[in-house]
């Protein structure tokens, strides 16, 4: 088991290291504030540690992540919305009991889609769900019919539109562009409180190491290896007699399940969900992170997360007439000095020190592991950048 | 506190002073300056007094948060609101500051995304302990700060005419609420254009829905005409052909349009095009200020008409020297719009409600505000309703071909009702 999930030291030094820098230092050095903030990019996490599994190791980039992430948190934000809209505190309203955005939209009864989020468990499994099954029904009908590559990433985009216009479009059931505001608690405890900041900080982490553990499960086992096969000889992986339509359909439901679970945990945290996470921007956003963190790196995912807000956080607290044109320059830096991301960074960095120190037989292994990672690389950007379908010349 | 701080600035200085005087000097150098500190915290009372909630106040400074989009979709409309606050900051500070201190500005930027604006209006009243935050401007936005608001006990000046329903403790809304921008302007034109057929079409979200629908029933329940159309378009929506057709068809009295954003500046130049110009069509918005006009064009707008509560061209001295300020400091082609000259309100209510209340402490200033009143303001007398929404005037104003509007009417002073009976 241990063996499957972490392939070499190199990877278990840098989970370890990860889970000590995020669970004790962070806490411990940072106001609650901040931590809450970073817990909030942390959900984002969710997001890029699914792509690093969809986009990084079976080659589908999708540019539609927000959709899960929205849905996942819809569906919290449903529940939390009608927790904070009992009649006692909607009492000056036409219609007590109603969200209050139900009751502007002269609404006066709560629509049947959203009665069954009046129960929790039903809440937490539609977390879960419904960005799965939305995600494998979209996936598994595109990649049956052989639709890949840019196409796929058109269509997810315009699935983002499409869901983000929908909830602008009807308000009375969704909030429309304001989202659904004002959440207050959770089955009776304030998840405003600092108390409930800190544990819900917690909750998210183990979350997150939870899907960073399965995305890692998946990608060593043989299932991981079929995925880097599709991503690079689809047509072969066919011929060897796989169901690649069901292979990308899954790994795109994973993606989007890791997503929805980072939707809930944003609403928890940030008290609040609206279309604007859901829509084109936001979702090529997801992928930005991921593409700095490193594409093929679950842990470098979620560093790219905290970085890249981090970096937002920071630049617009410092200069926020300037802060997008820094945040815009840091991004082509990072596409032109460090293709494989902050992950493919370190690596170079640690072969480096090794060599440095000394360590002759350490070195030359590492050396070996960047060097096998390089051709990887190499490979993938002079044969299958991930937009284009390597399907012409596999016949040789 | 500031008795200490005193001594301390005193201490560091005589051992400067004994190198050239004797020490007889000193000491009177020392009691002077003493006095001199006492004779003017007389004049400041003290820290303690004023703060006792732990805000960003000390005995020469506070410091209020700016919280506007200063980059993303919505800067464009939001960079006015963030002038005019800077400015009135600024002439509050020439003429001695909010109880004897400084205001110092922390600004924010929001960047169009509702998110964003929680996170940085946390970080104001939490990380930077403001005394009062100028900021926000869609209703989207708003709505995410609220809570933060409410939980963090903060002060936030909102300065946009907006769809009402709400209320808070926690806010003071400059901007009029629908029925202020509304009802009084439906009035005049069903009057001068002896109107009883109406178009109403709006963008897609909650202010123009809400505005359309108080609309709808002041005009078929008060006016008794009819509505003949009411449609929404996405949010950026550019292609209004069939609209305009339908308008063409049904030739209605008013065409009464609350169209934001992109949006704007296709509808009108659209119009244009197909030749729907105000001889043939009376056109009234509740949406075009002179902000967007510098967007559409107003060659594209001439003869159509606008309701709110200020425009640039109001002849009265407030208005001639803010109009001057606002031109000295931004430069000539700046324009001024209703939200602006509501932005610039929020500050001098702010300092007003502070002196009233004697204290920076937020529930001191919310209680205080009710009843203020500001006869300098540029739109004329305003006054804090127990509400927190501003009494104000409405106005006509028909557009002309460089950008300006002709006021043609005044109303007189209109309650803030955020909750409006009958109009549910």
């Amino acid at each position: 088991m241990f063996k499957t999930l972490f392939k070499n030291r190199g990877e278990w030094i840098a989970f370890l290291a990860t889970i000590i820098l995020l669970a004790v230092i962070l806490p411990l050095v940072m106001p609650i504030f901040r931590l809450n903030l970073i817990g909030k990019y942390l959900t984002y996490g969710f997001v890029a540690v699914g792509l690093v599994l969809l986009w990084g190791r079976c080659g589908v980039l999708s540019l539609g992540q927000g959709v899960f992430f929205g849905l996942g948190g819809y569906c919290m934000a449903m529940f939390l919305k009608l927790e904070a809209s009992d009649p006692e505190s909607t009492a000056i309203q036409s219609t007590p009991g109603i969200p209050d955005f139900m009751d502007w939209n002269q609404l006066t009864e709560l629509p049947a889609f959203w009665v069954p989020f009046k129960s929790f468990p039903f809440t937490v499994l539609a977390v879960i769900a419904v960005p799965t099954l939305v995600a494998f029904v979209i996936g598994w009908a595109l990649f049956q019919r052989r639709v890949g590559g840019v196409y796929f990433a058109i269509i997810t985009q315009a699935i983002a539109l499409i869901l983000s216009l929908g909830i602008d479009g009807n308000q009375g059931w969704t909030g429309g562009r304001n989202g659904i505001t004002d959440l207050r608690t959770l089955l009776g405890w304030d998840i405003r409180s600092e108390s409930a900041q800190y544990i819900l900080y917690f909750v998210n982490l183990i979350l997150l190491f939870g899907c960073v553990l399965v995305s890692k499960y998946v990608t060593n086992t043989r299932i991981g290896r079929v995925l880097v096969a599709i991503r690079d000889r689809e047509d072969r992986v066919r011929f060897s007699g796989y169901n690649v339509a069901v292979m990308r359909a899954v790994t795109f439901a994973i993606a989007a399940m890791f997503a929805g679970i980072g939707g809930a945990m944003f609403v928890l945290q940030v008290g609040f969900m609206s279309p604007s996470l859901i829509g084109i921007v936001p979702s090529i956003e997801m992928v930005i992170f991921c593409a700095v963190g490193g594409r093929l790196s679950v842990i470098g995912a979620v560093f790219g997360a905290i970085i890249v807000n981090l970096g937002k956080t920071t630049f617009s607290e410092a200069s926020p007439e300037l802060w997008l044109y820094l945040m815009g320059g840091t991004f082509i830096a990072v596409v032109m000095f460090f293709p494989k991301g902050l992950a493919g960074l370190m690596e170079k960095l640690f072969s480096l020190k090794a060599v440095k120190a000394g360590f002759a037989s350490l070195g030359s292994k590492m050396k070996g592991l960047v060097s096998k990672s390089d051709a990887k690389a190499e490979e993938e950007t002079s044969s299958t950048t991930p937009l284009e379908t390597p399907t012409t010349n596999s016949g040789k | 506190m500031n008795y200490r701080n005193s001594l301390y600035t005193n201490q560091t200085d005589t051992p400067l002073r004994r190198r050239h005087s004797s020490k007889w000097r000193a000491a009177i150098a020392l009691l002077a300056a003493t006095g001199l500190t006492l004779a003017s915290s007389h004049a400041n009372p003290p820290t303690s007094e004023v703060n006792t909630t732990g805000l960003a106040v000390t005995d020469t400074e506070v410091t209020v948060g700016q919280l506007h989009s200063a980059t993303g979709t919505m800067a464009i409309s939001e960079t006015g609101s963030i002038q005019a606050e800077q400015l009135a900051i600024e002439q509050i500070n020439a003429a001695g500051g909010v109880l004897g201190r400084q205001i110092k500005v922390i600004q924010e930027d929001g960047a169009s995304d509702w998110p964003t604006f929680a996170e940085k209006a946390k970080k104001l009243l939490v990380n930077d302990k403001v005394a009062a935050v100028m900021g926000c401007w869609t209703s989207a936005s708003r709505k995410a700060v609220l809570p933060v608001f409410e939980k963090e006990n903060g002060m936030l000046y909102y300065p946009t005419f907006y769809e009402g329903l709400e209320q808070s403790k926690n806010v003071i809304y400059t901007g009029q609420e629908a029925t202020q921008q509304i009802i009084a302007g439906l009035d005049w034109i069903a009057k001068e254009k002896d109107a009883k057929t109406f178009y109403l079409i709006g963008s897609d979200y909650i202010w123009p829905r809400t505005s359309n629908k108080i609309a709808r029933k002041h005009i078929e329940n008060v006016l008794g005409g009819k509505v003949v159309g009411e449609e929404y378009y996405a949010l950026g929506h550019t292609q209004f052909g069939s609209l305009i057709n339908k308008i063409k068809l049904k030739k209605p009295d008013v065409v009464y349009a609350i169209v934001v954003g992109g949006s704007n500046v296709s509808f009108y130049k659209q119009l244009k095009a197909a030749g729907v110009t105000a001889e043939k069509q009376t056109v009234l918005t509740i949406s075009v200020t002179e902000d967007e006009v510098l967007g559409i064009g107003g060659e594209n707008l001439v003869g159509f008409y606008s309701a709110m509560k200020y425009f640039q061209s109001l002849e009265n001295p407030n208005n001639e020297a803010f109009v001057k300020a606002f031109k000295e400091k931004y430069g000539e082609d700046s324009v001024i719009g209703d939200v602006t000259q509501a932005a610039y309100l929020g500050p001098w209510l702010w300092k007003m409600a502070v002196e009233k209340a004697g204290s920076f402490d937020v529930d001191k200033v919310a209680e205080a505000s009710p009843g203020i009143e500001f006869d300098q303001a540029p739109e004329g007398y305003v006054k804090i309703h127990p509400n927190h929404h501003l009494w104000s005037k409405l106005r006509i104003g028909q557009w002309q071909e460089d950008g300006q509007a002709k006021v043609l009417y005044e109303s007189e002073l209109i309650e803030p009702d955020p909750f409006p009976e009958g109009y549910q």
